[in-house]
């Protein structure tokens, strides 16, 4: 078998025809940079991040409802630590105006909401229900509870997105892409079947890849011989299978419907989302028809950056007037965001 | 600050009650929604936003391994 140096080597020398890889997980983009993988490839690889920030795609107009929701009194906002620094269609953020008099609380799990609500129940507590495959079956067990327990006093609001149709979504519009490492975790609730639609009607090849450096390099290896053969290829058996795990995607079944939503800089992309079922609407705290999207700043590139069609390092703003301090798109907020962890660790190609 | 949206960690189950697990990772314990996996003491995990989302499983090199030697025969195509 192959050795993790031969691996290196391998992917070190290559001089074939360039090829672009886009990681379409945001992990997978915190993890390239973190492990210093650019620097082992080829310059003829590159490695380009995509949309699979679940913060960085979230439309203007669902952080615009959250700020609107967490001024009103009796709300208090619960939400995963990477949303409070996210502008809206201005460059107010819930970190703001949490200052201001709001209540917003911050939780490892969504199921964490659970005794909150319960010790208030004159409060309404809103969670900010912001993520990918993954996430959602969080989601769907919180729902599961709330009913069990009779509680009233918890709402979502939902910016739930899936990866299989923004990707196709990507391919239709002419993203530059020869190969996708697909997403680990997202993978272990799918299943990787969900891609081989998408690879056959391509002839793209898909490396289902974990998060560790030899995982990374070793499906970048495996995509690379593979380019132009539309294959999905798993190389992350330890926890990904071909259909994924059934009780969760029931249980997602069970309260959330396929919806078109809006993701940033991309518009609505059509299934390409979750929402909560007509009848659980009693748990939705105004999550339809928030598709409107408008930027911060005018001269962010977000919506380039996450299409794959620029570098974080070309939009004219990096480094200088948008930071990690002075965040222009969310691309800069959030850990996992293209531009942050672009600029946090140095990275240029 | 540590994003942990997306982020899901491999730990070893203690102890199964109800709904719940009492998960170990290196030293913290942590405990985390069971009901979408079955599992019982000593199953390593893969935990996310306070849920059990996989069992890990231990054939892993046995698959690498055949996925390594199908990729090197491509080159002798
Ligand atoms: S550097 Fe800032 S302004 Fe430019 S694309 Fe990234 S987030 Fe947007």
């Amino acid at each position: 078998m192959v050795t993790l140096e031969e691996i290196k080597e391998y992917l070190k020398s290559y001089d074939g025809p360039e090829i672009n890889i886009m990681e379409v997980c945001g992990s997978h983009t915190a993890a390239i940079a973190k492990n210093g993988i650019p620097g082992i490839l080829s310059p003829w690889i590159h490695l380009l991040s995509g949309p699979g920030c679940p913060v960085c795609v979230t439309p203007s107009s669902y952080v615009d409802k959250l700020l609107e929701l967490a001024m009103e009194p009796g709300n208090v906002i619960v939400t995963f630590g990477d949303l409070l620094r996210v502008p809206g269609s201005t460059p107010v953020n819930l970190s703001q105006i949490k200052g201001k008099g709001a209540r917003v609380e911050m939780v490892y799990s969504p199921l964490d909401m659970v005794p909150l609500a319960k010790n208030e129940p004159d409060k309404t507590f809103i969670f900010a229900a912001v993520g990918f495959e993954t996430t959602t079956p969080a989601y769907a067990l919180l729902i599961d509870t709330l009913i069990r327990d009779q509680i009233q006093n918890v709402k979502l609001l939902t910016a739930l997105k899936t990866m299989p149709e923004v990707i196709d979504h990507l391919c239709a519009n002419g993203a530059p892409i020869d190969a996708f490492l697909a997403p680990g975790h997202v993978s272990v609730i799918t299943g990787y079947e969900c891609f081989e639609p998408i690879a056959r009607q391509y002839r793209i090849p898909f490396g289902v890849a974990g998060f560790k450096g030899q995982e990374l390099l070793a499906a970048i290896y495996g995509i690379v011989k593979l380019v132009g053969q539309g294959r999905v290829v798993n190389f992350y058996p330890s926890v990904v299978s071909r259909q994924g795990n059934a009780a969760a995607q029931k249980l997602i079944d069970q309260y959330f419907e396929r919806a078109d939503v809006a993701w940033r800089g991309l518009g609505v992309v059509k299934g390409s989302g979750k929402l909560l079922k007509d009848e659980y609407s009693r748990f939705d705290a105004g999550s339809r028809g928030l598709v409107e999207d408008h930027k911060a700043n005018r001269a962010c590139c977000c919506d380039k950056v996450l299409m794959g069609k620029m570098k974080p390092t070309e939009c004219p703003l990096f480094g200088k007037v948008c930071t990690p301090m002075t965040p222009q798109g969310a691309c800069m907020v959030s850990t996992e965001g293209s531009c942050f962890t672009w600029l946090t660790n140095h990275r240029t190609q | 600050m540590e994003s942990i949206m997306c982020v899901a960690l491999p730990g070893t189950v203690l102890e199964v009650k109800d709904r719940s697990a009492l998960v170990d990772f290196s030293g913290n314990r942590v405990t985390a929604k069971a009901g979408l996996v079955d599992v019982k003491p000593g199953d390593s995990v893969l935990v996310h936003a306070g849920c059990i989302i996989q069992k890990v499983s231990m054939q892993e090199a046995e698959e690498m391994t055949a996925l390594f030697q199908e990729l090197d025969a491509l080159e002798e195509v």
